[in-house]
């Protein structure tokens, strides 16, 4: 019997094995599409420094171009929605206090405050074609940067007591990655021609294979937890993420580095399937946090196992009620 | 650092009578936190929050089927009426068809281990001498990691200005050398304070009487520092499952797993790394 | 108790700890059921018969302490022939006269001796104190009665003040059989009594299980005796009754039989209500007693102080000193002005002619009678019952003044109450000016506070009061100067109004004044209080008191607690610094006294009954009497002393007798005088039930007040046509997070968000049978109107089988009203005006409703659909009246 309606009769006794089926845990109180957005730049940006490295390698140079600009653009905009979701925007600074390696909040602060620099002169050296040697140096340490701003803000979200974040630490990273490396290589993907862009092809379906293989452990290993990812709004979003980006990789293998116009719709999917599914991933935390569920049951199973006899009158571990 | 102060909370003392959630509000100025009705038994202030910091709850539930008598704590003054009545024969019909009401006041547990001091980046959650967890206001920016951290749902951001809120553990008072206000207040010494060495071993007793007397679901919440906390400042006498209450039955602080989400974090890294030289492997033709 | 005493609470949780066990009998679960040990639910109204059926089984099975009833009870002592019981009357005592609705208590009377009944209240306060063992008696004169015949009206005026419960006369002493064997002597009387109350009556009065009625009879009765002791708490949901008072009589016989009267850890203890209500009766804010229980002189028979000490005084006991109590009050009041050539200004006192009190003053308002009106720290329009009529009234004043924290409903009615919603007021026709003086609260001044235990503890000033606030004493204190003044300088009081002015001319008014706001200062009060002798030095005891005019003592009863010009109410030594009876914190009348009656804690020869229990013994070596507590007996009277033949006063006290304020010395198991309605209690049905009275044909008490007015109409009960119209018992209470009228918590956020609504509290199965869900709402209707409530649905409310049906009960807080951060409709709406005929207060535990799902209509429809009810049920001006 859920506690609500059994609230509604009157006032419910502890039949279900929670108080008044409230939450244990308060939901995260950042404000959205602020986090999802500060998650999503985050990772673009990384990813693209990084692309932009190896494409400047391979002579691929308006990648490159495309890739530095997009990096210092994206950015700039994650960090302003990080400011813009504080309680307190003006005390923004405080990150800057101390140096954490128990917060991952911190670590990324003190990262961002690197990377940002770096990778706004390189995207300014970029567009205007002013300083190209001290510009290229930029990208090169942004680049070296990237694959840690893409990917910490994982650690960001799970080192929390939200189930299906925490529970989801161990995947959480290449998810992250996944998504982040398609999301920069969309963008490529959109602003050239696909002659021009080979590079971004070959990362997009990389990046996207890998999100959805993370994505598929995740749930399998998570279990109930995983609830949240498949049901209700988060599970719509997590589900068109899922599409997109598999119409990405479908698109980009069908353009075959000719199909300007397949090409681009790869690169529009692609982006916005990272984009969604950071959405699908904040929302899921949420709803896990909102349900006692999530948080009461795992946990009972483990002290009831742990504890052996179970003690006198407590429900034993394998009714969990739900 | 004196010793470390904390909380045993004995929610078979508690008789619901709130004077802890009001002495903490008065002396701390925490704002009222909405007037409306639950419907949640007597309970209107619904959970510990930013502008509730003491929260009692009441649970009716169907009685445990024999009664029991609630043993004595303290050996009897010379002077007063000593030992019970041999026939200590518990009225066992009462039980039928009779429920109980369980009160128990919820406070923030000043974890050993606590999720909220880890993660907070700002360095505003801070350790005290007194072992205990306190935000100062004047550095939070108000972030909400903390707030997302807590394996108890404590701690909270406050609406109306940003910051992050939760029991002090009245550290302007144990700084004076008062009693915090809540167990100043408490007229049934359900809330008691002190060192917490002193504590566990007072609570120990209780617990094995309770047990003993026939209370067979009474435990100790938070008491064991190898728990996933490293064990409470504050920490309970139950009557029933820690869920009946609104508390976790096993939590753990988040930062345990940080190091291994660190590892992770570095293999994703150096994989996407990877993936990007790979695709750019071949030069331009 | 948890709920509405929690810091006293403590002490039982602490008993608790050290194997105490705690039973609780309440139709509700509540806070304090949570925490016992055995939780009774019963029918409202039903308590005489679940006491009456222990005393009873304790009589029955022999379990009472037979050394302590047979030597300092009146079991012993033998009635006249003339008395006859409920028994042999259908229900009614000998005695009672159906058109004045009273009782001449002649033929209750002790056998061999002529018995005067009593005088001077002991009437405790409108609160919780009915019956509160101890409280200061005496007797008085013969022609007592023969006054009240001849004066109806006054006798109406005195009910239980003019015959409180005053001790039977000393002499000649009354024949008594010590085997208790003489079909007329009290404890056989006693038995025949209370034959009828039996474990199956009791379930089928009060619903109560016959399985869970032997357990409390053997938690109680292995409780009692020489090594044990059981105490009774109680508090207003045994007085607000038309019974109240015999529900406190059917404890006292209990206790008494079981002998934990005047010994450590028994006792009926009276949790008290406002703070120092206790102090409210002792030095009264009530209309017929002086300080310290000295009757107000009545316009009849007490003419002059002889007379009226003639009157009021007692042969036996410490009342036989009341003339030195009287004068000393007459020197401290009007000091040197008061002579022995004037009677020490006896006549400047005012009489009674008729019933002032509070209900009563009502009707007087109505009339016109009564023009101005004092609210200090009262808020009638919520608090009162029959809320309606309380406000009606008022809107007939010239002029209200209410003195209060807060912008009560009392001081507001006039433009918000409900009476301007429904129509049946318009703020334009009302004719009341509205005085609103705020008032300091008790952190901002100094004074003290008198408890339940008689423990006075004083309380200092910590803050000078905000704003306009001032002390309810500076108050008292300027008014009375400003008077004064104009007095002095009207022409010459001479003639007339110069004559009337005198008494307050005369009066001592020369407080010393201190502080910011010149507050009188509160500890020079209690110098008054206390009193002094000639030379102006402190008295230390009451003892030093006489009647000559050479000492002055505002209360007699609190003589001694300034003694050696210290406060001694204002000491705190902790518990751990001093033995378990804590002589030194605060004092406690009469002479830091712990335990009254305490001599009955040792057995006749002076012994206590065992080490365990022991609080005063007979030192033999010293010739004196010593232990924890203060002996309450005249020190150094061995309890082998007889009184001679003749001997008066407390000399007139036999070394085995305890009970020292009766001028037999003993504890009355029957009362030949003192209660209006009954020598013993009875069970009577409240004034409105949905059932008949099993015991007897006389269905509610024949004495009860009644008061007939078109507001205040009474429903049918038990058997009578229309009573099914009101099938549910209501009964209304306080929750831990408010007080009474609520003008010291919904105004305050902290405790406003607590209990955030009024709400009635039903079982889920009332629920289903009126279609109530839980948070929806619900009206609750009576005669006298509806109100709305939130519905809590919870197990805590049990039905019940009472007469072979299901019974159910709704819960009704009374705490809301209009104004507020959290506002509802007053309980009290419902109430109705049938009050106990000793104490007049207000029956509102236990009211017959109807419950109806939903709000309740707005407007003139809400006096449309009580009309309604009460033309379905049939009432009449008659209804509910019957004797
Ligand atoms: N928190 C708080 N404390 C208070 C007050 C307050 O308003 N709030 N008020 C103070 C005052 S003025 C007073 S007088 C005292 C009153 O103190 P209490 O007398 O304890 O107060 P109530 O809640 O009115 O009544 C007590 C109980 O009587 C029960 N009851 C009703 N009818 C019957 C009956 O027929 N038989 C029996 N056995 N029980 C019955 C009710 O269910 C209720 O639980 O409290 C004082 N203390
Ligand atoms: N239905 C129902 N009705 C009841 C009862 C019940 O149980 N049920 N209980 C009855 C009982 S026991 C009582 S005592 C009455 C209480 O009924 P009331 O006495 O009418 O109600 P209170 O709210 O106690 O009123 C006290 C007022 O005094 C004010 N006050 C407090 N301190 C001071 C002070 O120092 N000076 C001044 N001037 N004012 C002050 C407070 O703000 C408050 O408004 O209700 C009675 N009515
Ligand atoms: S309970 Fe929550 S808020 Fe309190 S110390 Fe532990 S983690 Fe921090
Ligand atoms: S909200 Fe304040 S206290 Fe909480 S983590 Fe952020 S900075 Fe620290
Ligand atoms: S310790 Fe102080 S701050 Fe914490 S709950 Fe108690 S009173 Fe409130
Ligand atoms: S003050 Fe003590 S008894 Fe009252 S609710 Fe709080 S913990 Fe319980
Ligand atoms: S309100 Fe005052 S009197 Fe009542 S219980 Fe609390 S402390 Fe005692
Ligand atoms: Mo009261």
């Amino acid at each position: 019997m859920s506690p609500r309606s059994q609230e509604q009769q009157m006032v419910p006794d502890a039949g279900f094995r929670s108080y008044y089926g409230r939450p244990v845990l308060k939901e995260p109180a950042w404000k959205s599409p602020d986090v999802p957005a500060y998650l999503f730049f985050g990772g673009l940006a990384g990813a693209s420094s990084a692309l932009a490295v190896g494409a400047h390698r391979s002579g691929y140079s308006e990648l490159a171009r495309v890739a530095r600009i997009t990096a210092g653009g994206a950015i700039s905009v994650s960090a302003a929605a990080l400011i813009n979701d504080l309680g307190r925007p003006a005390r923004f600074l405080n990150m800057l206090r101390v140096f954490k390696v128990t917060s991952p909040m911190s670590m990324g602060s003190w990262l961002l405050a690197a990377y940002g620099p770096l990778a706004g002169a390189s995207a300014v050296s970029a567009v205007t074609g002013k300083l190209p040697r001290a510009g290229r140096a930029a990208a090169a340490a942004a680049g070296a940067m990237g694959p840690a701003v893409a990917t910490y803000t994982a650690a960001l979200v799970c080192s929390t007591a939200v189930p299906a974040w925490h529970d989801a630490h161990r995947e959480m990273p290449y998810k992250f990655a996944g998504s982040a490396a398609a999301a920069a290589a969309g963008i490529g993907l959109l602003a050239l021609p696909p002659d021009r862009a080979v590079p971004a092809a070959r990362l997009a379906i990389a990046g996207a294979v890998a999100e959805q293989t993370a994505e598929r452990l995740l749930e399998r290993r998570l279990g109930a937890v995983a609830e949240p990812y498949r049901s209700g709004k988060p599970g719509e979003l997590m589900l068109a993420a899922r599409v997109l980006s598999l119409t990405g990789v479908a698109a980009t293998a069908a353009a075959r580095g000719r199909n300007r116009v397949l090409s681009a719709v790869a690169g529009a999917t692609l982006v916005a399937g990272s984009a969604v599914s950071r959405a699908g991933i904040y929302e899921a935390g949420r709803a896990s946090a909102r349900d006692p569920k999530y948080t009461i049951a795992p946990q009972h199973t483990r002290a009831a196992a742990r504890a052996w006899p179970p003690r006198a009158g407590d429900t034993p571990a394998d009714d969990d009620g739900w | 650092m004196t010793d470390r102060m904390g909380f045993f909370t004995d929610t078979s003392l508690c008789i619901g009578c709130k004077a802890c959630e009001v002495a903490c509000k008065t002396w701390n100025e925490v704002p009222e936190d909405g007037i409306e009705l639950s419907g949640m038994s007597y309970d209107n202030t619904v959970g510990l929050g930013a502008s509730t910091w003491r929260h009692v709850a009441f649970i009716e539930q169907p009685a445990p089927s024999a009664r029991v008598q609630i043993p004595a704590v303290t050996p009897a003054r010379a002077a007063a009426p000593a030992q019970a009545p041999a026939q200590a024969a518990a009225p066992a019909q009462a039980a039928a068809d009779s429920m109980r009401w369980l009160m128990s006041s919820d406070v923030c547990k000043h974890c050993t281990e606590a999720a909220c001091l880890d993660v907070c980046p700002t360095g505003a959650l801070m350790r005290t001498e007194f072992g205990t967890v306190v935000v100062q206001d004047d550095i939070c920016n108000g972030c909400g990691y903390c707030v997302a951290a807590c394996p108890f749902g404590v701690i909270e951001r406050r609406e109306t200005d940003g910051g992050a809120y939760k029991c002090t553990l009245c550290y302007d008072r144990l700084g004076d050398g008062l009693t915090p206000a809540c167990a100043k207040a408490c007229p049934t010494e359900s809330i008691q304070f002190g060192p917490l060495d002193e504590l566990r071993e007072r609570a120990r007793g209780r617990v094995t009487e309770l047990q003993q007397a026939g209370e067979t679901k009474a435990r100790l919440y938070l008491d064991d520092p190898e728990d996933g906390i490293g064990g409470g400042g504050a920490f309970f006498l139950l009557l029933d499952e820690p869920e009946v209450y609104g508390l976790p039955p096993d939590p753990v602080v988040t930062t345990r797993d940080l190091p291994r989400m660190w590892k992770h974090v570095a293999l994703a890294a150096i994989g996407l790394a990877g993936a990007v030289l790979a695709a750019t492997r071949r030069s331009r033709p | 108790m948890a709920e509405c005493h929690p810091v006293g609470f403590q002490w039982v949780m602490e008993a608790k700890k050290r194997g105490a066990r705690v039973i609780h009998v309440d139709p509700r679960f509540t806070r304090t059921s949570a925490v016992a040990d055995l939780f009774v639910p019963l029918r409202a109204g039903s308590d005489i018969v679940f006491l009456g059926a222990l005393v009873n089984h304790v009589l029955t099975e022999e379990k009472f302490f037979r050394d302590y009833v047979v030597s300092y009870t009146n079991a012993a002592t033998i009635l006249t022939e003339d008395y006859a019981g409920p028994e042999d009357l259908d229900g009614v005592f000998s005695g009672l006269d159906r058109e004045q609705r009273l009782y001449d208590f002649a033929s209750w009377r002790y056998q061999g001796g002529m018995v005067r009944s009593a005088s001077g209240d002991r009437r405790p306060p409108p609160e919780a104190g009915s019956g509160q063992p101890g409280d200061p008696e005496l007797d008085q004169a013969a022609d007592a009665d023969e006054r009240a015949r001849a004066h109806p009206g006054v006798r109406a005026a005195a009910r239980g003040e003019a015959h409180g419960s005053g001790g039977a006369a000393a002499e000649p002493f009354p024949d008594t059989d010590p085997t208790l064997q003489h079909p007329r002597c009290v404890f056989q009387v006693l038995k025949r009594h209370f034959a009828r109350y039996t474990p199956d009556l009791v379930q089928e009065v009060c619903g109560i299980p016959p399985d869970q009625f032997a357990e409390v009879a053997r938690l109680i009765t292995e409780n009692s005796g020489r090594e044990r002791t059981t105490a009774f708490v109680y508090s207003v949901g045994w007085t607000q009754h038309t019974v109240g008072v015999q529900y406190i009589r059917t404890a006292s016989i209990l206790q008494t039989l079981l002998g934990n009267i005047g010994r450590p850890g028994g006792g009926i203890l009276a949790l008290r209500g406002h703070a120092s209500i206790q102090g409210s009766t002792d030095i009264p804010t009530l209309f017929d007693l002086l300080p310290g229980y000295l009757p107000m002189p009545h316009v009849v028979g007490n003419e002059d102080l002889d007379t009226f000490v003639q009157a009021e005084s007692v042969a036996g006991g410490f009342w036989a000193n009341t003339r030195d109590y009287m004068v000393s009050l007459l020197k401290a009041w009007w000091g040197d002005a008061a002579t022995p050539e004037n009677d020490f200004c006896y006549g400047y006192l005012p009489r009674i002619t008729g019933n002032h009190g509070t209900y009563e003053t009502l009707r007087v308002m109505e009339e016109g009678t009564c023009r101005g009106y004092f609210l200090f720290g009262q808020n009638p329009a919520v608090g009162s019952a029959n809320g309606r009529m309380q406000r009606l009234a008022m809107a007939n004043l010239d002029w209200l003044v209410v003195r209060d924290f807060v912008m009560i409903e009392s001081a507001t009615f006039w433009k918000d109450g409900q009476e301007i919603e429904t129509g049946e007021l318009a703020t334009k026709d009302i004719g009341t000016e509205v005085f609103f003086l705020p008032a300091a609260a008790h952190t901002e001044k100094s004074g003290s506070f008198t408890n339940t235990q008689r423990l006075l503890q004083w309380h200092r000033q910590a803050v000078e009061p905000a704003g306009d606030a001032r002390s309810d004493l500076w108050f008292t204190y300027h008014l009375g100067r400003r008077i004064r003044a104009k007095l002095a300088a009207a022409p010459d009081g001479a003639g007339a109004s110069g004559e009337l002015d005198a008494p307050i001319r005369d009066l001592t008014w020369d407080y010393p004044v201190i502080g910011e706001y010149g507050d009188p200062d509160a500890d020079a009060v209690l110098a008054e209080i206390n009193g002094w002798d000639g030379d102006g030095k402190p008295l230390s005891s009451y003892t030093q008191l006489a009647g000559d005019g050479s000492t002055a003592c505002g209360c007699w009863i609190y003589c001694g607690s300034r003694a050696g010009g210290v406060n001694q109410t204002d000491r705190r030594t902790p518990g751990k610094d001093q033995d378990w009876t804590a002589p030194e914190w605060g004092w406690a009348w009469p002479a830091n006294r712990r335990v009254l009656y305490n001599r009955a804690s040792a057995d006749p020869d002076g012994q206590p009954w065992s080490e365990r229990k022991a609080l005063v013994w007979w030192n033999a070596h010293d010739q004196t009497w010593t232990g924890y507590d203060t002996p309450d007996f005249i020190a150094g009277r061995p309890p082998s002393y007889r009184p001679p033949e003749g001997a008066t006063g407390t000399d007139a006290i036999s070394g085995t007798d305890p009970f020292i304020m009766q001028a037999d010395g003993k504890a009355w198991l029957f009362a030949p005088a003192g209660l209006v309605d009954g020598p013993l209690p009875v069970h009577y049905e409240p004034q409105e039930s949905p059932f008949p009275n099993l015991l007897y044909g006389q269905q509610q008490n024949p004495v009860r007040e009644i008061i007939r007015h078109q507001r205040n109409r009474y429903q049918p009960s038990g058997n009578e046509p229309g009573a099914e119209v009101f099938p549910y018992v209501a009964t209304t209470y306080r929750l831990t997070e408010h007080h009474t009228a609520g003008g010291m918590s919904r105004f305050l956020p902290y405790l406003a968000e607590l209990q955030p609504a009024f709400f009635c509290e039903v079982s889920p199965a009332l629920a289903a049978e009126r279609q109530l869900t839980h948070l929806g709402w619900a009206t609750i209707v009576t005669a006298r109107s509806a109100i709305e409530a939130r519905v809590l649905v919870t197990d805590r409310i049990r039905p019940l089988r009472v007469q072979g049906r299901t019974l159910h009960q709704v819960g009704l807080p009374y705490h809301w009203g209009r104004n507020g951060l959290t506002t509802g409709d007053p309980a009290n709406e419902l109430a109705h005006l049938s009050l106990d005929p000793n104490v007049h207060i207000q029956e509102v535990k236990a009211l017959a409703c109807d419950v109806r799902p939903g709000r309740r209509p707005r407007g003139p429809a809400l006096r449309e659909l009580v009309r309604g009810y009460r033309e379905r049920a049939g009432i009449t001006d008659g209804t509910g009246t019957e004797v």
